[in-house]
């Protein structure tokens, strides 16, 4: 047996077995809901509705219901879209990009994160699909032989990139996710005692029984789509960025943007699993797996993701200067002095200055500290999208038509809704699904669990 | 003489790859081992041969690939070209640049969804299928061997029940087949 080096932090406290680990996860399902969690579902349902109401309203209404005007034509909605896509790309950065660099502590968190991922990119597609108006007709985007003759979408446009890319994101995540859930519904399949719950996790598990040559499998194909994702998300982000630098306006016409857009995504998803874990954790009584080692990585990744986002703000601006382009340089100018100068200063605040707290020792190892700022984080990620997407368009070449935006109520609404339309999704998931990827956390518990860790027994 | 089924459980991987190395050596063949998780190192020990999903998923990829080729060629190219901004498409291969997310979009999604498919209809693992472990413990912590007499005829029944129990076994429990 391969033993980590003794200076790596343990990552399974305490003396688990493996029937613990099975215990642990699959316990809380079984058991009665707890009441925090009927609280928490019924409030989140509720902001659900309305988000639902809202979009209802919309459809019926039409886009004007929105706080869209002749000049800013892309507001909340694109902000929205981006940001909750931005949330998505750290489930496969955890699930893939970890699994590729074989960094162990990822098994704790992958799942939830992964979980976290779809849910997210859901959220995300509810914009552009309604943002199109006639959203029945939203299959028009697809290259389908239709009766106008012989009409095509548009491969030449970046909008056509991106109904390419979320979808293809959107589904293998969900393929990735599911194809590690299939060996750990087996387990809860056949720990089950009540009959129904036992059918409908059998066929969840679809006949999973851990034949050797279909663990081999499992291996090989966990690999392989860790391999093909890991490119696949950093073309998500990089093409979401493309519906923007594209295009000719200043603000938007930038090079940097797909780097700039993949860390700052993974910057805010990172920020989100923290949200939701640190949560989860103390809630589900989860922490001998989902410890101070995994949250200080994370915050790790955070500084990094954090700073590269810094470094991206200063170049952009820099950059708009020395370009020596007028339009370019008072694009900028009006982003940190003009109308929603508030709202940059509050990007720049959060995205820059707040997660370098994180080198402090202390206040990366608390777990306080942290859930703030990964509040704070989430915000200012949101706000990012926000400043480059407005303060850029609001006021363009022809000052005859600069304008200003103000959300409406249906755009609060939908926002504020898609947010209670996660956490139903991700309490449902916390409740009735394995939150931990149970059998491959048994794959590392010799290797880096404290009771074996640093000791003879193998 | 029926053929009989030997379900030997044990209670930890190192032991099943010990026992599994043990019998093995004695030229006793392992028909299967049910796990909870995979157990490194067991696959060789076993014979299990390497699985060539990778390669599906290579060649789905590259089909991917050629249909997006096809596709871009065919609606952009072929069928109804457009003339954007005075750049006119006359050629795919002058347009091959906007093309490139899309082809690459499409490999992905071809090569991921159809090595997810293979692999779930090579395990035979789909919804509403039975499961075949012979005890719901091996998706807990326990680890079952199965070894069968029909693949070793070179030992009679007592002959491998002693050898196998000469190895830690959890329990064990012998059926016909």
């Amino acid at each position: 047996m391969i033993k980590e080096a003794a200076i790596r932090k343990p990552l399974i406290l305490g003396h688990k077995s493996y029937h613990d680990i099975t215990n642990d996860v699959v316990g809380p399902i079984e058991g009665k809901a707890p009441r925090q969690w009927k609280i928490a579902i019924s409030i989140a349902a509720v902001i659900a509705l309305y988000g639902v109401g809202s979009i209802m309203y919309l459809v019926g209404t039409g886009i004007g219901a929105w706080g869209l005007n002749k000049t800013v034509g892309w507001s909340w909605d694109i902000t929205n879209f981006v940001w909750w896509v931005g949330i998505g790309h750290a489930g496969t950065l955890i699930s893939a990009v970890l699994l590729l660099f074989r960094q162990r502590w990822r098994m704790a968190i992958n799942r939830s994160a992964e979980a976290m991922t779809i849910f997210a990119v859901l959220m995300a597609a509810i914009f552009p699909v309604f943002h199109m108006g006639r959203v029945w007709q939203a299959y028009w985007t697809l290259p389908l032989p239709n009766q106008f003759g012989s009409l095509w979408p548009n491969f030449n446009s970046a909008l056509m990139w991106d109904v390419f890319a979320i979808s293809t994101y959107f589904s293998v995540s969900l393929v990735f996710w599911y194809i590690g859930l299939i060996p750990d519904f087996a387990t809860i399949r056949d720990r089950m005692v009540k009959p129904r719950a036992k059918k409908i996790y059998g066929i969840l598990s679809f006949g999973w029984s851990g034949r050797a040559k279909h663990w081999t499998r499992f291996e090989e194909v966990s690999l392989v789509l860790a391999g093909i994702a890991t490119p696949l998300v950093f073309s998500v982000h990089s093409i979401v960025s493309m519906d923007f630098a594209t295009s000719v306006v200043p603000g938007w016409h930038a090079t940097i943007f797909p780097p700039y857009f993949v860390s700052g995504a993974v910057f805010s998803g990172f920020a989100m699993v923290l949200t939701l874990l640190l949560i989860m954790r103390k809630t589900m009584r989860l922490e001998a797996y989902i410890n101070m080692a995994h949250i200080e990585y994370m915050n790790i990744v955070i500084i990094v993701t954090g700073s590269i986002v810094g470094v991206a703000y200063l170049t952009e601006l820099f950059i708009s200067w020395y370009s020596g382009v007028e339009y370019e340089s008072y694009a900028f100018i009006n982003r940190f002095s003009g109308p929603y100068s508030w709202a940059y200063w509050m990007m720049m605040t959060c995205n820059v200055i707040s997660p370098q707290l994180f080198w402090f020792k202390k206040i990366r190892t608390s777990l306080t500290a942290t859930f703030l700022l990964s509040i704070v984080v989430n915000i200012g990620m949101w706000f990012e999208r926000f400043v480059i997407i407005v303060t850029s368009i609001h006021r363009d070449y022809t000052p005859g038509a600069w304008g200003e935006f103000h959300p409406s109520v249906t755009d609060i609404g939908m926002f504020v809704g898609t947010i209670g339309i996660f956490f139903t999704l991700f309490l449902l998931f916390a409740r009735y699904f394995p939150v931990l990827a149970l059998n491959e956390l048994k794959t590392i518990l010799k290797v880096s669990g404290e009771s074996y860790k640093n000791s003879d027994k193998h | 003489m029926a053929n009989k089924v030997f379900h030997v459980m044990y209670d930890d991987d190192q032991k099943l790859l010990d026992a599994a190395t043990a019998l093995v050596k004695q030229g006793i063949q392992v028909k299967d081992v049910f796990s909870p998780f995979p157990v490194h190192g067991l696959d060789p020990i076993i014979g299990v041969k390497r699985t060539r999903l990778a390669i599906a998923s290579f060649m789905y990829a590259t089909t991917g690939t050629l249909l997006a080729i096809l596709g871009t060629w065919y609606f952009m190219i072929h069928d109804w070209p457009m003339n954007i901004g005075g750049k006119p498409n006359f050629t795919w291969i002058e347009n091959a640049p906007a093309f490139v997310p899309v082809m690459f979009e499409f490999s992905v999604f071809c090569g991921a969804h159809g090595m997810a498919i293979t692999y779930l209809l090579r395990n035979g693992t789909l919804p509403g299928m039975p499961a075949s472990n012979p005890d719901p413990r091996t998706t807990d912590d326990k680890f079952v061997m199965e070894i069968v007499t029909e693949d070793n005829h070179a030992f009679s029944v007592t002959d491998l029940e002693e050898k196998i129990r000469a190895t830690e076994v959890f329990e064990l429990s012998i059926k016909d087949c």
